[in-house]
């Protein structure tokens, strides 16, 4: 048995799926150019590990072993679809914008890896608390990489925030200097694995100044 | 948990009819979210295309549901399309007014561009908007109303205005601003708004011709 706070550590910090794990980079890097659209798929992605994870581990009595990767795959997908579809009817305009990463969820390692690695072998709660835990990670990276990227490549903040929000929200959209002429390699994919690594970097220091836990990296001259 | 080291015919069609239950109960809530969620969906693409289309055409200028007064064209070199496509035609108190292409840029710098195209009975633009494109962002995607009003340079232009030769980019000897560090993009856009006149100009009869509609 893992206790929760052990879960929340591994999801936030220690197993991090995009610092640590580095899975499901695909719509990581191609959707993070702004803020809200590293918020989007955040949340899209998150919704889909809990809810995952949740039906997996309700399921892990009596499944059986020998076509339990099919059965996850089928859940998985299933609850990517309606995510879909429900992302459609309610937030279109986001839609729009995050419409092909949407069913790249299915393909998100990151959620097959956590209903074969926990959900199929704890129990319920734990399993849900490991997909909010491990998603809120996700999201976390998503965004703060996000918003790296659209303050570097746009000198802004929130941009679009009415596609998720509502109109009301157009106001939360900060502009930072608005003679900023951009710096493009922030935006095209390229900024993504800079800003990646950047952050793989400063949470490997922090690891390495905490002496309780041990991380080795290679220290690399930080450039960018 | 099953054992994998031996598998009788029994354990196989149970598996298999594990799988069967899973696969319908799954499909059943995709189907059942897909039935209630519709004509939400309906209704919101709706919504972006009217959106599109009014933000071509002044609102006092047409009276009629342009969004359901369609007819399909079949596909054309003049308007880059490989399938048929929607026209949109306005109408006030029953007279054309103007129809709205789709038009599809081919030769964009990463790919096709699709263009909503607005052109006056008179032969006049409209307007000119980009719905859908992968253009760079920051360079070529200056072809988005929101990013700059490059797309606003078409209102109000034919083909006499200015005269064909000159429906080129300024690069090319042309009348059209190209962007800063982008070419390529304003020059796919500038070709497909002259191919649409040139088929408007070809067809304009056809446009709103009720009797061969389908």
């Amino acid at each position: 048995m893992t206790s929760n706070s052990e879960i929340t550590q591994n999801g936030l910090w220690t197993n991090n799926v995009a610092l640590v794990q580095l899975l499901g980079l695909c719509p990581l890097l191609a959707v993070t150019s702004t803020l809200v659209n590293g918020i989007g798929l955040g949340i899209a992605t998150m919704a889909t590990l809990v809810l995952s994870n949740t039906l997996i581990s309700l399921i892990r009595g009596f499944v059986r072993s020998e076509v339990r990767l099919p059965v996850f795959v089928l859940i998985i997908a299933s609850v990517v679809t309606i995510i879909e579809l429900v992302m459609k009817a309610f937030f279109y305009d986001l839609f729009l914008v995050l419409g092909i990463f949407i069913p790249l969820i299915v393909t998100n390692c990151a959620i097959i890896g956590r209903a074969e690695g926990f959900a199929s072998r704890n129990p319920v709660g734990a399993s849900a608390l490991d997909g909010l835990m491990m998603g809120s990670g996700f999201l976390l990276v998503l965004a703060i990489l996000g918003g790296m990227r659209e303050i570097i490549g746009f000198g802004t903040l929130f941009a679009n925030a009415d596609l998720m929000f509502g109109d009301a929200a157009s106001a939360l959209t900060i502009v930072l200097n608005p003679d900023y002429g951009g710096f493009l390699l922030a935006v095209l994919p390229p900024g993504a694995f800079f800003g990646l690594a950047i952050l793989i970097v400063i949470k490997n220091l922090i690891d390495e100044h905490k002496p309780a836990t041990k991380t080795v990296t290679e220290a690399i001259p930080g450039s960018a | 948990m099953a054992t994998m080291a031996v598998m009788n015919s029994r354990q196989i069609l149970l598996s298999g009819l594990f799988l069967w239950i899973f696969a319908v109960v799954g499909t059943g809530f995709v189907a059942l979210t897909e039935d209630s969620t519709r004509d939400l969906i309906a209704e919101n693409e709706r919504q972006v295309l009217l959106r599109n289309l009014y933000a071509l055409l002044p609102q006092e200028k047409f009276d009629n549901d342009i969004a359901s007064d369609t007819r399909q064209l079949p596909a054309s070199a003049l308007l880059g399309t490989q399938s048929e496509s929607t026209v949109y035609r306005a109408r006030l108190n029953g007279e054309p007014v103007a129809a709205i292409f789709n038009s599809i840029a081919p030769n964009g710098y990463s790919g096709k561009i699709h263009l909503l195209i607005g052109i006056y009975g008179d032969g006049s633009l409209a307007g000119v908007r980009a719905v859908k494109h992968s253009e760079t962002p920051g360079l070529g995607d200056a072809i988005e109303v929101r990013k700059s009003d490059w797309m606003l340079s078409f209102n109000d232009k034919s083909l006499e205005n200015p005269n064909l030769a000159k429906w080129k980019v300024k690069r090319d000897g042309g009348e059209f601003d190209q962007f800063t560090g982008a070419t390529i993009t304003p020059r796919a856009v500038v070709k497909a708004v002259k191919n649409c006149l040139l088929y408007y100009q070809q067809n304009a009869d056809k446009i709103f011709d009720e009797h061969d509609q389908q």
